[in-house]
């Protein structure tokens, strides 16, 4: 399956909004620390991994989680491995 | 005839509101049935029926807000009683009210409710002032007595002052504490205190202010009330992350576990060694847990945090554990917490995950005496065989109740606990 960067963004920022309804997307940091920008904690992160995996098809393991910190490096990982 | 009341779902609720039926007059129901969901300051909760039989009459309407320990369902009898007794059919009209055996607010039907109210607490036989005439709402039992919060009940026996005397700015005019301080303060300075407008239409669902103000009140209790002592110590996280990264690596994400579930299962397991920290202290005497029954402090987004319980913990797989701790997470942030949840821990686990600081102290939710607190897991420099090494920690805090113990044990506690730990593989 290959995605676009497009569609990846979507879901990705779908999913987030879903973790964090009241944080407005487009005024976060895309390189900061998503854990710190939105507040997630390890059971969002966990729920968010597991969303990514039922909607991507992209089963992230837990070794490469500290390549997905920030929002852009979450989509170059997710558009790499789609 | 049985009936079912307001549950307290915490040693600081005072009432609340009917949100909705789930059950109508004839159905039957069983014990643990949820019955009504209640808004409540901590949300709305699914309430659960302490007793079984057929529902004879709906006491309160939807959208009614009532004190803890009124009346909300009365109950048939089972249908050997019933053809003696003739209960009446449903939806009959309420009955006039009995002369007021006084089927105190305090006899809830949750175990954990709020400490009986103290005895000599005047009950006067006149009726209170405006109470039960409310609307269409049915009138309660509870009309012929002084309507009060249990927790109103015991300030005002506190202050020696006649709750027949004051006036109610609760649901229904109910007394509740805030109208007994009032009357304190009035008593002590000369100008009469500004009256509070009733709390009416309460938006749906939760109010994080409200839920605040319910921390706060317990809070203040615990620190009023509970000798609290501290101790804490720090574990090697190493084999316990290993074993954890070697299970997870695995397994699909939605089949994953958190450090997390782990801290609970070791703790369920020190308890039933050390079951002195696992219970409630109430009317001057420690009574063990029926179970380890972890209340698992979840934080909400915005401010608020609720710690529901997952029932015997002690017995589920960790699988199991982290399935409930994920179940729970989901429940308390998008609703559908069941009133057993709120109303019978044994103790309480608050845990700060990956982020936030080092370690924790924690304060013991009334009535019970010991809360376990994990600060955030941390790589560490560590003596391991008379060399330094780097490895993940974490820092675990003990809160308990010097009623019941003391440090020396509370230490034994967390060995117990920090070594369980060392062996992931056996939780």
């Amino acid at each position: 399956m290959s995605l676009s960067e497009e569609q990846i963004r979507s879901v990705l920022v779908e999913e987030l909004g879903r973790i964090a309804p009241e944080v407005e997307l487009d005024t976060i940091d895309p390189d900061g620390d998503l854990r710190d920008e939105m507040d997630i904690d390890s059971m969002d992160h966990l729920n968010l991994m597991i969303a990514l995996h039922q909607r991507l098809g992209i089963a992230i393991p837990e070794i490469d989680y500290p390549k997905l910190l920030t929002l852009n490096d979450a989509i170059r990982y997710l558009v790499a491995r789609s | 005839m049985g009936e079912i009341r307001m549950p307290s779902l915490g040693a600081d609720m005072e009432s609340g509101r009917l949100a909705e039926w789930l059950v109508a007059p004839g159905d039957r129901i069983a014990r643990g049935d949820v019955i009504a969901v209640v808004e409540t300051q901590k949300g709305a909760i699914e309430i659960e029926a302490f007793e079984g039989g057929t529902v004879g009459r709906l006491e309160v309407a939807e959208g009614q807000t009532v004190p803890v320990g009124a009346p909300i369902l009365s109950l048939e009898e089972p249908a050997a009683a019933a053809a003696a007794a003739a209960p009446p059919p449903s939806g009959a009209p309420a009955p006039t009210p009995e002369p007021a055996p006084a089927p105190a607010p305090e006899r809830v039907s949750q175990p954990t409710a709020a400490p009986p109210a103290p005895e000599g607490v005047p009950q006067p036989a006149v009726p209170s002032p405006a109470p039960a005439a409310v609307e269409a709402a049915p009138p309660s039992r509870a009309a012929e007595r002084v309507r009060a919060s249990p927790a109103a009940r015991r300030l005002a026996q506190r202050f020696g002052m006649d709750l027949a005397a004051l006036t109610g700015s609760g649901p229904e005019d109910a007394v509740v504490s805030a109208d007994v301080r009032r009357a304190r303060e009035a008593e002590r300075q000369a100008p009469t205190p500004e009256r509070r407008a009733p709390e009416a239409g309460r938006a749906r669902g939760l109010d994080l202010a409200e839920m605040r103000k319910a921390i706060a009140a317990a809070m203040a209790r615990s620190k009023r009330e509970i000798p609290h002592f501290y101790v804490a110590t720090q574990v090697d996280l190493k084999a316990a992350a290993d074993w954890l990264a070697e299970t997870n690596a695995a397994r699909p994400p939605d089949e994953r576990m958190l450090m997390g579930a782990l801290f609970l299962k070791a703790t369920a397991k020190a308890l039933l060694e050390h079951s002195v920290f696992n219970g409630t202290f109430e009317d001057g005497s420690a009574r063990p847990g029926d179970g380890v029954h972890i209340g698992t402090a979840v934080a909400i987004r915005g401010g608020g945090l609720i710690a529901p319980a997952i029932h015997d913990c002690d017995r589920l797989s960790l699988d199991a554990l982290m399935a409930r701790m994920r179940d729970l997470v989901a429940r308390v942030r998008g609703g559908g917490l069941r009133s057993s949840e709120l109303t019978d821990p044994t103790v309480t686990v608050s845990s700060l995950g990956d982020r936030g600081v080092e370690t924790l102290f924690g304060i013991i939710y009334p009535p019970q005496v010991a809360l376990i607190g994990f600060g955030r897991v941390t790589e560490t420099v560590l003596a391991v065989e008379g060399a330094p090494v780097v490895r993940p920690a974490v820092s675990i805090s003990l809160a308990a109740d010097h009623r019941v113990a003391d440090g020396h044990r509370g230490g034994l506690f967390l060995r117990t606990l920090a070594s369980l730990l060392q062996e992931p593989q056996s939780l």
